[in-house]
C-alpha cells in the first residue's frame, strides 16, 4: 500500500531536528533507518504528519571510544555495528545479537537507534542493552537502561526528544557472552530471546547477567538465575536447575507465536542454553 | 515536493517526489525500471531488492527521498544488453526459479553476497538470502545457481589460478 500523506524534513542539526519535532507538536515522528517505521507507514497502521529524518545528524553516527565505555550511534546500522571492532572487542553480545535481526537488507538500512526507540518487547536489541546496564544519551538528558522501556512499543523518549546512542561500560569485555534466539521461520521475530554474560573464575561462575526478550511487554532481567548460578559451578546440570527460575517475575504474551505457558517453558530451556555457551561448556 | 538526485543505473535522474512515494514506486512509475517486482506489504518477501550504495535494500522500506544523493543498481543494471551477468546466466543454467517473480530480488540479493563473500558453503548461502521468499523451487536451485555465479566470478577474477 502507499503510506498516508506526509511532510518531510532532513534536518543538518540536532538543534533544527528537535525544533522541527516540537513545531510538529506530537505529530512528528523521528525516521532513521526507516525498516520498522516504514511497514508501519505502508500498512497505514502510523499516519504522522512529518517525518524527521535524523540521517543528516553528525552526533548519531558511529561508533566512538570513550575511556571506560563505547558509545554506539543511534544511526549505526546493523551491518555497521556487527561489523565494528569496538563493538566486537567491548560488547560482542551486541554483534552476536544484532546479527540475528531480520535478514541482511534490513540490517543494511535498519539502526541501533531506531530499533531500541521502537522499544518493541519481541526486538533483540532491548534485552542486550539491559543486560549490558547500558546507559542511553538522548538530546536533552541521560537515561538508565532499565527506565527506557516503558511498556509495549513505548520508550521513556518525550516527543521531542531524540536519542543519540547508548554508552555501553567496558566492564564486560571479556565475558563469555551469548545470544540464545527461539523463532520458528527465517527472518522471524524472537518467540523467546535470551542474552547472556558470564564471568568465569576456576570452573566456577563468579558473575551472570541475563535478559530476557519478549517475556513481558519490556525487556527483563533473569535476576533469580543470575543469583542461583553465582558462586557455583559452571555445568550443565547447574545451569539447567537454576534456568527452572528464569521465567520468574515475567509476564510473557500469548499470541499466534506461543501461549504464555510455552514461552516460560522456553525462557526455562534457552536460559541454560545461553549459560552454557556464554561459559563454554 | 522534495527534490531528489539519485543514480540509478548509471544515469543521473533529478526528480521532484512526493514526500511519500517508495522507492520501489519512483523505480517502477517514474522511470519504468519495472524489472523489480512489489511482492508483498510487509517487508518480508525481498522481490523488490536493490542496490543502494552497493548495499542490499528492499526498495519497498526506503522511501525516494531518501535515495537522495545515492547510487541504485537495479536488476536493469547488470547485463550489458547483449550478454547477461554472471549471476543472471547461472540462473538461467541452473533453472533457479519457476514463476520467476522473486528472481531478480535473488540476484540482488546473491551478489551483496558474494560482495562480502567471494565463496560461500550452501550454508552460508541460505543465511545471505534469507530475506528473499521463494514459493516455487524450494531453493535448491537458487543455492546452486548462487554457487556456480560465485565459481565463475572468482575465476573471472583470477584466471591463472583457475587454471592452474
Amino acid at each position: 500500500m502507499i503510506p498516508a500523506p506526509f511532510d518531510y524534513v532532513r534536518p543538518s542539526t540536532l538543534n533544527d531536528a528537535v525544533t522541527a519535532l516540537r513545531e510538529a507538536d506530537e505529530e512528528g515522528k523521528v525516521l532513521a533507518g526507516g525498516q520498522s517505521l516504514m511497514p508501519l507507514l505502508r500498512l497505514r497502521l502510523a499516519y504522522p504528519e512529518v517525518l524527521i529524518d535524523v540521517s543528516g545528524l553528525p552526533e548519531l553516527r558511529g561508533v566512538r571510544d570513550d575511556g571506560d565505555s563505547i558509545v554506539v550511534g543511534a544511526m549505526a546500522t546493523h551491518y555497521e555495528v556487527m561489523r565494528d571492532p569496538l563493538v566486537q572487542a567491548h560488547a560482542p553480545l551486541l554483534a552476536a545479537a544484532t546479527s540475528t535481526v531480520a535478514d541482511p537488507a534490513v540490517r543494511h538500512r535498519g539502526t541501533f537507534g531506531g530499533s531500541l526507540a521502537h522499544a518493541d518487547p519481541a526486538g533483540d536489541l532491548p534485552a542486550v542493552v539491559l543486560t549490558m546496564d547500558g546507559l542511553f544519551v538522548t538530546s536533552a538528558r541521560e537515561i538508565p537502561a532499565r527506565d527506557f522501556f516503558a511498556d509495549y512499543l513505548t520508550s521513556a523518549l518525550e516527543p521531542d526528544e531524540i536519542l543519540l546512542g547508548v554508552r555501553l561500560p567496558k566492564t564486560y569485555t571479556g565475558w563469555g557472552f551469548h545470544y540464545e534466539k527461539f523463532h520458528r521461520t527465517a527472518q522471524a521475530w524472537a518467540v523467546v530471546g535470551v542474552a547472556c554474560l558470564v564471568r568465569r573464575t576456576d570452573g566456577e561462575i563468579a558473575h551472570a547477567r541475563i535478559g530476557l526478550t519478549n517475556m513481558g511487554s519490556t525487556p527483563v532481567r533473569a535476576y533469580a538465575v543470575e543469583t542461583a548460578v553465582a558462586d557455583g559451578p559452571a555445568s550443565r546440570e547447574a545451569f539447567q536447575s537454576a534456568a527452572r527460575d528464569a521465567p520468574d517475575g515475567t509476564n510473557p504474551p500469548s499470541d499466534l507465536h506461543g501461549s504464555a505457558e510455552y514461552r516460560r517453558h522456553l525462557a526455562q530451556v534457552l536460559t541454560a542454553r545461553a549459560l552454557a555457551t556464554a561459559a563454554g561448556v | 515536493m522534495p527534490h531528489v538526485s539519485v543514480d540509478v543505473d548509471g544515469v543521473r535522474y533529478e526528480d521532484e517526489v512526493e514526500a511519500r512515494l517508495l522507492l520501489t514506486h519512483y523505480l517502477r512509475d517514474r522511470l519504468g525500471k519495472v524489472g523489480t517486482p512489489i511482492g508483498c506489504d510487509t517487508s518480508n518477501c525481498g522481490a523488490c531488492t536493490v542496490l543502494m550504495d552497493g548495499l542490499s535494500v528492499k526498495s519497498c522500506s526506503v522511501l525516494a527521498v531518501q535515495a537522495d544523493g545515492h547510487e541504485i543498481t537495479t536488476v536493469e543494471g547488470l547485463g550489458d544488453g547483449q550478454d547477461l551477468h554472471p549471476m543472471q546466466r547461472a540462473f538461467h543454467e541452473e533453472h533457479a526459479l519457476q514463476c520467476g517473480y522473486c528472481t531478480p530480488g535473488m540476484i540482488m540479493a546473491a551478489l551483496d553476497l558474494l560482495r562480502d563473500n567471494a565463496d560461500p558453503s550452501d550454508e552460508e548461502i541460505r543465511a545471505g538470502l534469507e530475506g528473499n521468499l521463494c514459493r516455487c523451487t524450494g531453493y535448491q536451485n537458487i543455492v546452486r545457481a548462487v554457487r556456480r555465479a560465485a565459481d565463475g566470478m572468482r575465476q573471472a577474477e583470477r584466471p591463472e589460478e583457475a587454471r592452474s
